[in-house]
Formats: C-alpha cells, sequence, structure tokens
C-alpha cells in the first residue's frame, strides 16, 4: 500500500449528482485507519434523498493515502449498494484498492456458516439455565456409576493403570499437601480459639476453649478445610491435566489402543485421594487442636497440659471417625469432579483453564451440600 | 500378521474388503457433516481420505474409530460390524489397529519407550526386559535409536510423529491410520515418513488409512482415495488419485489435485 505522508489532509468526503440517476462520491485526503474516517450511513443518508440514485461511482481521485480504513468504508457501501440493488463504480479509485475488493468478494460467503445468536427472553434463559443444572447433576452420576464400574474390575483384577501413575498421584496429592494443610488448619484452630475465647472468658470457663476447637475440628472443621484445599489444589490439577491429555488427543490414544482412559487415568486418581485425604484430614485435627493450644497457652493463660487433658476428654472417638468418614467421602467429590471436569474439557487451551475452574466449583458445590447432608443425617442418628 | 506378503493393487474389485463403510452420514447435532459415504478398502491399500481443510476428513477417520457415532450408516471391518458391537469387542478389535494422531499425542507423563511398551505390558505377556527391547526396535525402525529415555517434550515435533508411529506399530498392527502425518513437517520429513509408510505395508503387510491434503505425499503413497467434497458435503470421487488426477471430469476434484493451477480456476491468483 502507499506510503505515508506526513502532511496528509483528513479524509473528505462529499457528494455530487453527475444526473439524477448518478451519485458520485468523492473521497479526498488520508484514508488510514489511524485518522479515523467516516460511516457509510453517511452514503445511505444521500442514497435516501430523491431522486433516488439508480448508480453509485466513486472519484478517488485526490486521495492522498490509503490503507485498510478505505476498504472497510467502500466494502461497507458496497454491501449497502448490493440490498438495494444499485451499480457501483469503482473504475475511478486507486490502483490496488479494485483488487483488493474483488479478492474480498472472490468467495462467496458459506450460507449457514455465520453463528446466529439467539435473543431469548430472561425466562427462558432462566428455565435452560435449571435444565442445565439438573444435567450437570446427571451427568455427575453418570460418571461417578462408570467410575464404580472401573472400581468394581479393579476389584476382580481386570482393571488397567500403572502402579508407577498411582504412587506418583499418591505423593503428589499426599506428602506434596503438607504444607498448605498445616498452614490452615492450624489458623483455623487459632480463628476458632479466638472466636471462643471472647464468650467463654465472661464466664471464666476458659478451659472450654478446648473442647470447643476440638469438637469442631474432628467433627466438621478438619475434613472440611481439607477437602476445601485439595479441591484447588489437586481437583484443578486433575481437571488441567486430563483436559490437556484430552486436547493433545491423548486419551483418544489410550481409546483406540483398547485401554480404558476410565480405569487408566481416573482409577489411580481417585484411589490416590481416597487413601490420602484421610490421612490429611487427621493431620489437619492435630494441628487445628494445636493451634488453638498455641492460643489459650500464650494468651489465655492455660497450660499446655491442662489443655491437651480436657481436649482429649472432650473428643470421643465417634467425633474422629466421623469426621474421618466425611471427609473421604469429600475426597471421592473431588477426584470425581475433577476428573469428569477434564474428560469434558474442550479443544483448546482456554477450555483446559475452564475445566480446571469448573472442577473447583464443582467439587466446592458438591462437598457443601453433602456436609448439609452429613449434618442433617448425624443430628437424626443421634451421632 | 508378521508374515510379509506382496502388496496388490486396488483394481481387483474381486478382492474381499477390509473395511466397509456403508451409508455413512457424520454430523453433529443438526450440523451434517458429510452424508451418504459408501466406499470399501481392500488389505494392503494405502487408503487416502483427502479433501480441503474443515471438509470433515478428520471426523471421519475417528468415525472409523468408534470415537464418534455415526448419525446414521456403519463402518464394517471384514464380516465385523464394528458400528453395532458393543464396547469390549470394539477394544478388543481396536488393539488390532495403531493410529498415529495429527500431533503424534505421546502420553506426555512416559518416555518414549514407555509410551511404545505400553500396549505391549497391557495386551502381551512378555517380561520387563523383553518389552524394553521391543520398544527399542520399534523406535530403531522409525529411526529413534538411542531416544528411549527421552520424554516427549524434549524431542522436535517430527521425532514425536514417528515415536507416535513406533507406538501405533507396537502390536503389529493390522490397519494403521494416520491423521494427517505430513502436517507440520518440512518436506524432507514429511517424505521419510511417507516412505515408512510404504515400507509398513510392504514389509509388515499392513493396510493403511491415511488423512491427508498433501499432493506430494498423496500421489506418492497412495493407490485408493476418496475425495470429501466440503460443498455438497459427500464423496465426489473414489479411486487411484493418480488415475483421478487423469481422468476425473469433477470440477472441484481436478481444483484440488492440481492445486487450482489448471486453468487458473483460483481467482484471487489472477492479479499476482
Amino acid at each position: 500500500m502507499q506510503a505515508q505522508e506526513n502532511h496528509a489532509k483528513p479524509s473528505e468526503l462529499s457528494f455530487q449528482r453527475a444526473d439524477p440517476s448518478t451519485l458520485v462520491v468523492r473521497v479526498a485526503g488520508d484514508w488510514h485507519l489511524r485518522s479515523g474516517m467516516p460511516s457509510p450511513l453517511l452514503v445511505t443518508r444521500e442514497l435516501d434523498k430523491s431522486p433516488k440514485p439508480k448508480k453509485v461511482k466513486f472519484d478517488g481521485n485526490q486521495i492522498e493515502g490509503w490503507d485498510t480504513g478505505l476498504l472497510t468504508f467502500l466494502m461497507g457501501v458496497a454491501d449497502i449498494c448490493q440490498k438495494r440493488k444499485i451499480e457501483l463504480d469503482m473504475s475511478a479509485l486507486p490502483k490496488g484498492v479494485g483488487e483488493l475488493i474483488k479478492l474480498a468478494e472472490t468467495v462467496p460467503e458459506k450460507t449457514g456458516a455465520r453463528l446466529e445468536r439467539d435473543h431469548s427472553s430472561f425466562i427462558e434463559t432462566l428455565g435452560k439455565a435449571t435444565i442445565s443444572y439438573a444435567q450437570a447433576l446427571d451427568e455427575f452420576l453418570t460418571f461417578l456409576g462408570q467410575v464404580t464400574i472401573s472400581f468394581a474390575k479393579l476389584a476382580v483384577g481386570k482393571a488397567r493403570f500403572r502402579t508407577v501413575d498411582l504412587w506418583v498421584i499418591i505423593q503428589d496429592c499426599g506428602a506434596n499437601a503438607f504444607g498448605i494443610v498445616t498452614l490452615i488448619s492450624f489458623l483455623v484452630g487459632v480463628i476458632l480459639a479466638f472466636m471462643g475465647a471472647v464468650q467463654l472468658q465472661k464466664f471464666g470457663a476458659v478451659i472450654y476453649i478446648a473442647d470447643l476447637v476440638g469438637i469442631a475440628m474432628a467433627r466438621d472443621m478438619g475434613g472440611i478445610m481439607t477437602a476445601i484445599i485439595m479441591a484447588g489444589r489437586t481437583g484443578a490439577a486433575f481437571a488441567a491435566q486430563l483436559g490437556s491429555m484430552k486436547v493433545t488427543q491423548e486419551i483418544d490414544a489410550l481409546t483406540t489402543m483398547g485401554i480404558s482412559p476410565l480405569e487408566f487415568l481416573v482409577v489411580p486418581r481417585v484411589t490416590a485421594l481416597f487413601l490420602m485425604i484421610p490421612l490429611l484430614c487427621v493431620y489437619a485435627d492435630c494441628v487445628g487442636v494445636l493451634g488453638g493450644a498455641f492460643v489459650a497457652s500464650t494468651m489465655l493463660h492455660v497450660s499446655f497440659s491442662a489443655y491437651f487433658r480436657e481436649t482429649i476428654h472432650a473428643i470421643s472417638l465417634t467425633d474422629i471417625f466421623g469426621g474421618i468418614f466425611k471427609c473421604t467421602v469429600y475426597g471421592i467429590i473431588v477426584a470425581v469432579a475433577g476428573c469428569l471436569r477434564g474428560f469434558q474439557c474442550g479443544n483448546s487451551s482456554s477450555a483446559v483453564g475452564d475445566a480446571a475452574t469448573t472442577a473447583v466449583v464443582t467439587s466446592i458445590v458438591y462437598i457443601v451440600v453433602a456436609c448439609g447432608i452429613f449434618a442433617f443425617l448425624f443430628n437424626t442418628l443421634g451421632i | 500378521m508378521s508374515t510379509p506378503s506382496k502388496p496388490t493393487a486396488s483394481e481387483s474389485s474381486n478382492q474381499k474388503a477390509l473395511i466397509t463403510v456403508r451409508d455413512l452420514t457424520m454430523a453433529f447435532g443438526n450440523f451434517v457433516v458429510m452424508h451418504d459415504l459408501n466406499f470399501k478398502i481392500n488389505e494392503h491399500d494405502i487408503f487416502i481420505i483427502m479433501g480441503g481443510s474443515g471438509c470433515g476428513k478428520s471426523t471421519l477417520l475417528r468415525h472409523m474409530l468408534g470415537l464418534i457415532e455415526p448419525a446414521k450408516g456403519e463402518v464394517l471391518y471384514g464380516d465385523f460390524n464394528f458400528t453395532k458391537a458393543d464396547p469390549e469387542q470394539r477394544e478388543a478389535k481396536l488393539r488390532q489397529f495403531g493410529v498415529l494422531y495429527q500431533s503424534g499425542a505421546l502420553w506426555s507423563s512416559m518416555t518414549l519407550a514407555e509410551n511404545v511398551g505400553l500396549p505391549l505390558e497391557e495386551f502381551t505377556d512378555l517380561k520387563p526386559g523383553e518389552i524394553r527391547e521391543v520398544a527399542s526396535l520399534k523406535l530403531a525402525l522409525v529411526g529413534l535409536k538411542g531416544f528411549e529415555d527421552y520424554y516427549p517434550s524434549q524431542i522436535s515435533g517430527g521425532m514425536q510423529k514417528r515415536a507416535g508411529l513406533a507406538r501405533a506399530i507396537a502390536l503389529d498392527p493390522e490397519i494403521v491410520f494416520f491423521d494427517e502425518p505430513s502436517a507440520g513437517l518440512d518436506p524432507i520429513s514429511s517424505r521419510l515418513l511417507d516412505d515408512l509408510i510404504l515400507e509398513l505395508r510392504d514389509n509388515l503387510g499392513a493396510t493403511a488409512v491415511v488423512v491427508s491434503h498433501e499432493l506430494p505425499s498423496i500421489f506418492a503413497i497412495g493407490n485408493n482415495s476418496v475425495f470429501l467434497d466440503a460443498e455438497t458435503r459427500t464423496m465426489t470421487a473414489y479411486g487411484d488419485p493418480k488415475e483421478l488426477l487423469a481422468h476425473s471430469t469433477d470440477h472441484r476434484v481436478r481444483t484440488f489435485l492440481t492445486r487450482g493451477e489448471e486453468e487458473g480456476q483460483n481467482p484471487a491468483r489472477n492479479h499476482g
């Protein structure tokens, strides 16, 4: 295209009637994209004036510089003229412009290829969203069923996966998670102790902080916090790993080799989390109690030994095992949701990010729902 | 499968078809990609699925492998109805195939030897040492001797493809499917891969189904082909690509096979 001139005039557009049926559009000056350009609507307005022209002729003899800006304008005008069945004469435009326009029009628009944006009402959107939630639950349960079948195969020794993969995943979602679990559980213990202290100090019943922290950690908080950490850490990682394997066709490669991706990829992941999350849960309980003890001994003048004696007295084995059981269920939810979202991943790199996000959201939603159900059940059963 | 046998030309029509695609219609929801595909692939053919970008070549391959279910029609391997078979029968059938994916699709968490060794580990009774030896042999066949302990991310794209081929032929398959083998390869590497495909067919007695739009490679290796036309959304030519170039009367088939250089069919080139 032509060299840019420094002192070019801004783009100019003027109209003339050569005869009543011919509109001459004179384009002059600088027609570069960055200097801004007139809208093709100006031409529409001119076309609406009577007598209505049957032919549009461009006069571009005074154009000083042009780039895509001019082409965009001309294509806009050409579109309008085509709709109104008005003849277009582009012969007096700079050489190259006509060729480029011709090139752009060589391949006709593929019919049906353009995506339609559907305009739906609020009610319709709401309905569709509701249905999609129901479908999401259906997908989750179907996938859970398929995973169960794979585990049944594992039980009879027919499932295929590499033991070394299992060890690697166990290390990743077990030992490597210690740091973050330690930090979060300790802080949760500290926070619970502080919250309790405000009230219990009023009654001089500071020692009962040990009961409060101990029972809360063992029954619910330890498990929930561990599960949420694992959802953000491991669930997202599962979704991203399987998602990118989907994108690079590695999952197809397994399928066409006659190896079930469910057995090969999902079974070791669910197994690893199933084995590791109870251990992490017990560890989180202990660290949380330590956090409470730290607050009680440094700020509330309760001795360590008194605190631990009170804690042991307060917590029953039922509390601990109930907590571990719940946390194990959350762990399975996290693993299954992560793998499911990974398998559902679309075929692009941004889809991998979406898969990781939805995996975390799904996990946390189902964890909270499960927690509510457990609270009801445990209460009803008097545990 | 290991007995070498002479390749025979596809012209002998009384030969038993190894793969039959019957009335196949491929669709995503209501959008029909291709309809009424009917063709047969004979033993020892190098069968090319050709057509412009985005016309559904790879989709057809995925249908033949059962990764996507057809909207209508069926795929038969010999007398075995693959489309109607249950998952376990399919899995067993799939083990007789090798697939080379567009990007190689090597499992990124495993070394090349482990990638090639996995199918052997799963489907044979070989000991680990023997598996390693077989994997080395397969890698040597594709020119990757000494790369056993590399991870896929440590080697070039062309090498990944060749390693993918080594994995595809790990179990001496009857049929090897290639999804755009020369995509992203320089002309020399692409030529080497073509030679490998011919060697495989000649020496292992395998049949190859190749999705491709690379003309040099189509003419060099193909002895039978089907042309998928994006506009009419069905197949418009069927036969040896060299014959099609010589005798086809279909305008779009000719344009494709001559890169539009015959009679200047591509108006975009006129002014250049």
